[in-house]
């Protein structure tokens, strides 16, 4: 049984605890962080408007105030990703794999789950109570467009059920 | 026409070589060129390879006169000069740990709280960035915020995007925060606290409006939690760098109620931690003329020139009847308005240069509302301006640059509600304290 645990700041101490839950000892456990790309890329933006300040370009090697903190976020989000995967892994405490991917967090975790047999992931809403916001944008687009079947988490213990919003038309009999 | 910083016209330019519309066409073409190799910086060149030869151009052929080209390097001079000692402060500030002491601080205050992140994010930069100036926030700040975010296990968009927004927002407060500001500061004939006293409460708005719209816009990531961070030794608080940097403030406080110039206050701050870094090897000449920026300088001095140039043969007809007279509250609403457009079809840098001369005139209201549309409006695209953002598309487009419609979008909501605020609050401002 090939799983993917989706792995995202502040959420995935759940997922891990699913996986390990709800599925077998010998499932073949894939961890799966996704950095988004617009992180750095705000940093290499702001740095690109500012006119005149003579950054180095290419190859040379940057110093002072030709710094880009783009690229510097880059290897940063790099390191963090991999410390935040071992830190899942660890709690996991079985055998598994890793992987590292940067782009559009929605579009990287629905390509990456093609092929497998289960997708783990937590809510990543407004969890004060049970639905309809439950799901962010990212959460929302990947359970729509996942290829396979998916486990869908809350990241603590969910709300009671009274949390639930009234149907529209509640004169029922 | 050209105003000087005393607010009159000075006199035309005198005995001209070439005819009207041949100099007005040099000018133009010459200035576009400018800023496309600033845009596009062709096989890497420094801005000012391409910059100063125009401005030579310029006074060579007589579309501006030598005089006038004196006139505005001198006006120019002290403005580098001051813009060169806060580089060279902040950087040395780097050197002595200030930034990374500032994410321990952040760290810890945090205490595993994403919303209290963000809120220690926003006092930082806007500190940062009105203090050591927007670059300090973009290059050396940024990175800081993300490790500490990372640290933490919190989500870092909304603390990296409040980083690149208040290096815009948080500009407003004091002549030293923005190159926009030091170049008004000098047409406008303020003195530095009557500057800062003006601006403080648009600078106040407009970061308040910025947080309630990145509280909102960002709730999900604010909300997926954080860790607390692991009881490690704090790291050590730069204490001479902050007394410095202390000094330093109450230096331009001090320099302006004497009447010298503010600059030699940040002259002396930036030499109090040159001389330490000196002593005691941390630093060396050459990392420290670097840290001034040298390219940069000759670059801002030399499109000073391009630009004068420009308005001087023409172009303050053709926008003169764009620029709103008077300062009450509707002519400062369309002022900065007109300046956010103008920096976000270019840069803000040419279009405070454009749009200084021509509002100067009408007093320090109307200039200080241009600097509230120039320094806020380029929030609204994530590089700056149109003109930088087509050309990183054009350069990208095949390595997947960033998604532009969550930044855009954050951009809609913030910039005309930040940018109203400010200029209600400037508004109040100059009818409270007075334009002077």
């Amino acid at each position: 049984m090939a799983v993917v645990v989706w792995i995202v700041e502040g959420t995935w101490h759940a997922c891990v605890d699913a996986a390990r839950a709800h599925t077998p000892a010998d499932a073949d456990v894939v961890l799966l962080h996704v950095t988004p790309a617009d992180v750095p890329g705000a940093a290499h933006g702001a740095f690109a408007g500012l006119l005149g300040r003579g950054h180095p370009s290419g190859s040379r090697p940057a110093e002072g105030w030709g710094r880009d903190p783009g690229t510097r976020l880059e290897h940063l989000a790099a390191a963090s990703a991999r410390r935040l995967l071992e830190d899942a892994a660890d709690r996991l405490g079985r055998p598994c794999a890793r992987t590292e991917r940067t782009g559009r967090v929605e579009r990287e975790v629905v390509a990456a789950a093609e092929g497998c047999d289960l997708l783990v992931l937590a809510r990543d809403g407004d969890r004060t109570h049970l639905g309809p916001h439950s799901l962010g944008p990212a959460a929302r687009f990947v359970v729509d467009h996942a290829p396979c079947p998916v486990l869908l988490v809350w990241p603590e213990a969910p709300p009671g059920l009274p949390t639930m919003p009234q149907p529209p038309d509640h004169h029922h009999t | 026409m050209r105003r000087d910083g005393a607010g009159g016209p000075t006199a035309a330019t005198e005995g001209p070589t070439l005819n009207p519309q041949l100099a007005e066409t040099l000018s133009a073409a010459l200035l576009v060129l400018v800023l496309a190799c600033a845009v596009i910086r062709p096989f890497g060149w420094p801005e000012a390879v391409v910059a100063v030869p125009a401005a030579a151009l310029v006074i060579a052929t007589g579309a501006v006169s030598f005089d006038d080209a004196l006139a505005e390097a001198e006006r120019l001079g002290p403005v580098i000069g001051f813009l060169a000692a806060v580089l060279v402060l902040a950087q040395l500030c780097d050197d002595e740990g200030l930034f990374q002491a500032c994410g321990a601080w952040m760290a810890r205050t945090a205490a595993g709280r994403p919303r209290r992140l963000l809120a220690q994010v926003f006092l930082a930069a806007s500190a940062i960035t009105a203090v050591l100036s927007l670059d300090a926030t973009v290059v050396l700040l940024t990175p800081v915020v993300f490790a500490t975010a990372a640290r933490i296990g919190a989500r870092p968009k909304p603390h990296v995007y409040a980083c690149t927004h208040l290096s815009n927002t948080a500009s407003l407060l004091l002549p030293v925060s923005n190159l926009t500001n030091l170049l008004a500061f000098a047409a406008s004939g303020l003195t530095f606290t009557r500057f800062a006293a003006l601006m403080a409460l648009p600078w106040v708005a407009a970061i308040g409006v910025e947080y309630l719209v990145f509280r909102r816009f960002f709730a999900t990531d604010l909300d997926a939690g954080a860790q607390a961070p692991s009881e490690t030794e704090p790291p050590q608080l730069p204490l001479f760098a902050l007394v410095t940097v202390g000094c330093t403030l109450a230096g331009f406080v001090l320099t302006s109620v004497i009447g010298i110039d503010p600059a030699w206050a940040a002259l002396a701050g930036a030499l109090a931690l040159a001389v330490r870094a000196l002593i005691r090897r941390r630093t060396t000449p050459r990392a420290l003329v670097r840290a001034a920026s040298l390219p940069f300088l000759a670059f801002v001095l030399a499109l000073g020139i391009v630009v004068l140039a420009v308005v001087d043969n023409g172009l303050d007809d053709a926008l003169g009847h764009l620029i709103p007279e008077g300062t009450g509250l509707p002519a400062l609403l369309a002022l900065a308005a007109l300046a956010a457009v103008l920096a976000n079809v270019i840069n803000n840098l040419p279009a405070v240069l454009v749009l200084l001369p021509l509002t100067a005139p009408s007093g320090p209201g109307a200039v200080l509302a241009v600097l509230l549309g120039v320094n806020i409006g380029p929030n609204l695209t994530y590089a700056g301006s149109l003109a930088t953002l087509l050309w990183r598309r054009i350069v990208h487009a095949h390595d997947g640059e960033v998604e532009l419609k969550e930044f855009t979008r954050l951009g809609v909501y913030a910039v005309p509600a930040s940018l109203l605020a400010a200029v209600l609050a400037l508004w109040l401002s100059l009818t409270v304290i007075g334009g002077g």
